[in-house]
């Protein structure tokens, strides 16, 4: 568990660092992933204690979310203020790109069962 | 309370030991609850855990940074889990390999609805600038997010809101959407809720079914590329300042 933990945040380190130096708009953890993710390329399998560790980080993902959430308390003001916009565009952009997303997906992959 | 309770409070919420324990323990008291549910989309654990949190730190008139401080050490996770991702996308490889095409245009497709209706919509009803910024990046796990905004000069903090909002409404709507939408394909249904609403979106696909999840996290890991690679877009919209 030790060194799968040290092996994601070596990935995470080198994404920052690559993002800094190259001035990336990309943030450094996606690029840890996608390197990661070429690295398993390479590999062909994955070991498992990066899978159980990774595995059991993404198990308790929401946990993650609470402490930034958290944070509206300081943006009362604003979010008061603004109210209608904010949950309009939330609520509205949120269920459109579910919806968005599902109908292309699912046209494009009976169009290609059909084929 | 009585002075020797006072100083044990003033001590303890100088640490961040208490900021730590209190997200913890209020975290899994909300999970406990949305389990006893049946995990009922309608009891969202963030969304339980951040008012529970929200009414303890006003009560206690503990500020947000010195709970932060506390709290930090589980937000930090965020970017390793992150850069984890890409081991349930590698599971995937040969669904991914074979739906391609229908997942990058899906990918396309939500990845700018989520950004130009957000923002559209917000506009339309006369939101100011700051709040149009943060709100664009909102449907991407908040890492990425917050990154996106600050170069943009919106107020990360806002956004990490605002994310974490439509992961929760997103969490909370998909299954009815999708089935009003009668959209039953698992692969489709956590795909479409990955790109909505990012990892929490992603936590409730995968208490549905282990492809839903799988599909989610590759929603999310791509849609937070992608919406970072339509970063031009974004500042084309806004102008630079």
């Amino acid at each position: 568990m030790l060194g799968a933990i040290t092996l994601l945040l070596v990935y995470q380190l080198v994404g920052e660092v690559i993002a800094l130096a190259f001035k990336l708009p990309v943030p450094g953890p996606v690029i840890g992933m996608l390197l990661l993710f070429l690295t398993l390329l390479a590999r062909g399998s994955v070991a498992d204690g990066l899978r159980n560790t990774a595995n059991g980080l993404l198990s308790h993902l929401s946990l993650l979310f609470v402490p930034a959430g958290t944070g509206v308390m300081v943006h009362l003001g604003r979010v008061a203020g603004e109210w209608l916009p904010i949950a309009a565009a939330l609520i509205g952009s949120t269920v459109l790109t579910i919806a968005v997303t599902a109908l292309v997906m699912r046209a494009l992959m009976s169009r290609k069962e059909r084929a | 309370m009585t002075p020797k309770v006072l100083d044990i409070w003033v001590y303890l919420s100088a640490t961040p030991l208490l900021g730590l324990t209190i997200t913890l323990l209020v975290y899994q008291a909300a999970y406990w609850i949305y389990q006893r549910a049946n995990f009922n989309p309608l009891l969202n654990p963030v969304a339980l855990a951040v008012a529970t949190l929200v009414l303890l730190l006003t009560l206690t008139g503990t500020p947000y940074q010195t709970y932060f401080d506390g709290a930090q050490f589980v937000h930090f996770l965020l970017g390793p889990a992150t850069v984890a991702l890409a081991i349930p996308l590698y599971a995937q490889l040969d669904k991914l390999k074979s739906l391609l095409l229908p997942l990058l245009a899906a990918l396309l497709a939500g990845a700018l609805t989520a950004i130009v209706s957000a923002v559209g919509i917000a506009w339309l009803l006369g939101a100011s600038r700051t709040t149009l910024i943060s709100l664009a990046p909102k449907s991407v796990t908040t890492p990425i997010a917050m990154g996106i905004t600050e170069k943009m000069g919106g107020l990360p903090s806002l956004t990490a809101v605002l994310v974490v909002a439509t992961g929760i409404i997103g969490a909370v709507t998909a299954k009815y959407v999708l089935d009003f939408l009668r959209v039953r394909d698992h692969g489709v249904r956590g795909f479409a809720v990955g790109v909505a609403a990012h990892g929490i979106g992603t936590a409730r696909a995968f208490q549905v079914s282990e492809e839903a999840g799988a599909f989610a996290g590759l929603a999310m890991g791509l849609n937070g590329l992608a919406t970072a690679l339509l970063f031009p877009l974004l500042i084309w919209l806004f102008g630079r300042d």
